[in-house]
């Protein structure tokens, strides 16, 4: 039975009339989600610039820049450039925008709810993540500067404080705590997530009718839940090793810029390996697997056909989540571990490409002989399918023990996991972005800029990172600040140039891009109808943009599956998921 | 009773979300739970059964550096165990029973004897920290600090997150006393009960710490 306590103030679900609780303070699932999505955009767009520095870096590598004190870059600028890239694309866009943005305003319309299922709680984690990302940028800003060791930060470098670079005083400290908030911040996005899915569904919103975008968006909270934990834990026992004293990852006898360290013993580096990869590796999926879910809803919708095999899809999001757990130590191979272990995680981790083919092979058999769009939306999540598989197949190299140590640490490893993590989900996004923003701002992406847009990131992309592949293959070391000095690899100079060029290139289509979004946001198409793509799922049965309570208060009922395209006997092409059967019109 | 695992699953299979049937009550007080629809109860249970299941990761993370960082250390020294650790135990136990008791009053309406117990609950909570406080302050004492070994560091950090945990515990308990339950979307019944839940949580959580440090100490 279920049951609403003390009332529960039906029909008082009112929207809030100033501006500080309509759209700073607010409670609201859909402007959360849109705080979130602004959040990602600024961050992505510091990610970017400080991608864009490293680059002119790597292009030209001598060259004196104005823009540099004494027209060179320093080798710990490059450092605290590449670690603050890394940790603000990971954390600020690849976990917030697919999961917390697009997630937050869509899965509670999807499933036909009126809002998460604690709104005060969903406001606190977007303020503690906004607290998370000042923190973090506040360590450019500190002495030292921000932290130069990576977005992994390994001990024990990272556990000794500043005399292990200058970045890793202040701004090291200030990176594990604004880390720490994350995580909290993180832990109640999921919880909510999962609650409201399990809880809030509308009646006939059936696990086996729910769109794939929930069933990632549920996964990924899973994994966020069960994850976020254990890197919190880490980030306190490295915080105290860095200012209690401890030697929990510090290990005796180190001798650290000609000082021996001598007030450390006994602590395990690795033991930090475990733990953060144990949480990093799902961190992956947390990225990409939104994206997956956003990639199958638009493929099927503009193919007007239903997803291919829509259990198998639904059996390899819970598959792949539930092997990410798995196999953290296949970042950890050159590590000493045992070949036996190695050899464990090695099966374990090819044995992602199953999951990872059924998906593959389920979206190509849900374009086969479909009525293919080709808009904007479309092409980005085409653009992910061709992303996803260059950049999975990578992984199936790396997976192996023997490879992996001729690669480990190369720019091999970089192409892989900014195809298939990073831009991969940046296209899912997109993908999301260009299908939504009609629903969400009751106004048309420009498609003609878009179309530019794409073709320019589609191809800048492969330009940047199919090159890195062979660099990789040639033995380049990555994160390293000059390999000028080194023969081989100095030949391996025009490539650099190369991927730097095409990377300014890319960057200037993403300026495309933010032109395309304000310019729309203000003077885009109107969108008048509710359901402007012919879609299914509930989000479209509502107005553009959609009212404070979602459904003004009438709950939907759920009749249909999330894909019943081109069904035969119906008149339409599509029958929403809210259509009554004797409504649905007959042929 | 809501929130049982099984429940959720009935539900889960049955694909019964939220708002199917109309709130109960139908108090058409306005604003009696301000700008916020009404959710079902057993949302609340879920949400309670996640967060103790992030809050085990979190301590099997930290279960396991201290297993791991044991195995590894010749440096391990023994940490004893300050004895008024066993007296904080027994507080703790006996106010899961407290707790028990005042929910059984709060159901058969004794409202004063709810309130009594569930004071004394929260009483023995508090008393329970000022233990641990006492233990740290005592082991201190005998020179075992922070950083002096990883044996005590896991101790002041494993009781720390500990008591860090049950201080939301007695926030919690402070909370179902002292909140306005008419304008709340849930009973202060089911608050109870969610407090119910977490404290007896907290004691397990107790227990297992205190075999873990009591062990490989």
């Amino acid at each position: 039975m279920v049951t609403h306590e003390n009332g529960g103030g039906h029909g008082h679900h009112q929207a809030p009339t100033g501006f500080i609780r309509k759209y700073v303070f607010s409670i609201d699932h859909k402007v959360i989600g849109i705080q979130y999505l602004c959040l990602a955009l600024f961050s992505v767009f510091v990610g970017m610039a400080l991608s864009a520095l490293m680059r002119l870096h790597l292009g030209w590598p001598n060259a004196h820049w104005s823009i540099f004190k004494g027209g060179l870059m320093t080798p710990e600028q490059y450092l605290a450039l590449m670690t603050m890239h890394g940790t603000i694309m990971v954390f600020m866009v690849l976990t917030t925008a697919p999961q917390s943005g697009f997630g937050n305003y869509f899965l509670p319309i999807q499933i036909g709810a009126a809002d998460m299922a604690f709104p005060v709680l969903n406001m606190l984690s977007f303020w503690t993540t906004m607290v998370s990302l000042l923190v973090m940028i506040a360590a450019f800003f500190v002495a030292g500067g921000a932290p130069i060791g990576g977005w992994t930060s390994y001990p024990p470098l990272s556990a000794l404080g500043e005399m292990a670079g200058p970045g890793q005083g202040a701004g090291e400290t200030l990176w594990i705590i604004g880390l720490a908030i994350f995580c909290g911040a993180s832990l109640m996005g999921a919880l909510n997530f999962i609650t409201t899915l399990i809880d809030l569904r509308v009646k006939g919103m059936t696990l086996g009718r729910l769109p794939l975008t929930c069933w990632t968006w549920f996964v990924t909270a899973i994994l966020g839940l069960l994850a976020f934990g254990v890197l919190l834990a880490a980030c306190i026992l490295l915080l105290l090793d860095r200012i209690a004293g401890t030697s929990f990852f510090i290990p005796g006898g180190l001798v650290i810029t000609d000082q021996v360290i001598t007030w450390h013993k006994g602590g395990s580096p690795l033991l930090w390996q475990h733990l953060f990869w144990f949480f990093g590796h799902p961190e992956v999926y947390i990225a990409i697997l939104p994206g997956m879910g956003v990639a199958s809803h638009l493929l099927s919708t503009f193919s007007r056909k239903p997803v291919f095999g829509y259990r198998a899809m639904v059996g390899a999001i819970c598959g792949i989540g539930f092997l990410g757990f798995c196999v953290w130590g296949h970042h950890m191979f050159i590590s000493g571990m045992s070949p036996y272990s190695a050899f464990a995680f090695s099966i374990l981790t090819m044995t992602i490409g199953v999951p990872s083919a059924i998906k593959t092979f389920n979206w190509l058999g849900t374009l086969w002989g479909g009525k293919i769009t080709f808009n904007c939306a479309m092409l980005f999540a085409l653009g992910f399918v061709s992303l996803f598989v260059s950049g999975g197949l990578s992984g199936l190299f790396l997976a192996q023990p023997a490879l992996d140590l001729y690669l480990h640490d190369g720019y091999f490893v970089v192409a892989h996991f900014h195809l298939i993590m990073g831009v991969a989900a940046i296209f899912g996004m997109f993908a999301g972005l260009y299908f939504w923003f009609p629903k969400m701002f009751g106004r048309f992406l420009n498609e003609g800029i878009g179309k530019l847009h794409f073709w320019l990131t589609f191809i800048g992309v492969y330009a940047i990172f199919m090159p890195m592949h062979f660099l990789g293959l040639a033995g380049h070391p990555r994160r390293y600040f000059d390999t000028t000095a080194v023969d081989f690899l100095q030949k391996l100079q025009p490539v650099h140039v190369f991927i730097s060029i095409a990377a300014f290139i890319t960057i200037g289509a993403q300026l495309i891009f933010l032109f395309n979004f304000f310019y729309s946001l203000f003077a885009g198409k109107e969108c008048k109808e509710e359901n402007p793509w012919h879609a299914t799922t509930l989000e479209w049965s509502i107005p553009s943009p959609p009212p404070f309570d979602n459904f003004a208060g009438v709950e939907p009922v759920v009749y249909h599956g999330p894909y019943e395209f081109s069904v035969p006997g119906a008149a339409d092409d599509y029958i929403p998921q809210h259509l009554a059967p004797n409504l649905v019109k007959k042929a | 009773m809501a929130g049982t695992v099984a429940e959720d699953l009935e539900i889960i299979d049955a694909g019964r979300g939220g708002g199917t049937g109309t709130p109960a009550g139908g108090d058409d007080d306005s604003g009696s739970s301000g700008p916020l629809h009404p959710v079902p109860k057993r949302a609340y249970f879920t949400a309670l059964q996640l967060g103790l299941a992030a809050i085990v990761m979190f301590f099997m993370a930290l279960a396991s550096s201290y297993i791991v960082r044991r195995g590894l250390g010749l440096d391990w020294q023994r940490t004893p165990l300050p004895p008024v650790l066993w007296f904080n135990t027994v507080v703790l136990l006996t106010s899961s029973v407290t707790i028990v008791v005042a929910r059984k009053k709060l159901e058969g309406g004794e409202r004063e004897a709810f309130r009594s117990w569930w004071w004394v609950t929260t009483g023995l909570g508090l008393l329970f920290l000022a233990g641990q406080i006492i233990a740290w302050r005592q082991l201190a004492a005998a020179g075992m600090l922070l950083s002096t070994n990883p044996s005590s560091s896991f101790f002041y950090l494993l009781t720390a997150a500990h008591g860090a945990h049950l201080a939301g515990g007695i926030f919690s308990l402070f909370y179902v006393t002292f909140r306005n339950w008419k304008r709340s979307r849930i009973s202060q019944a089911t608050a109870a009960e969610l407090t119910s839940i977490y404290w007896h949580f907290m004691d397990g959580l107790w227990i297992f710490l205190l075999v873990l440090l009591t062990l490989g100490r």
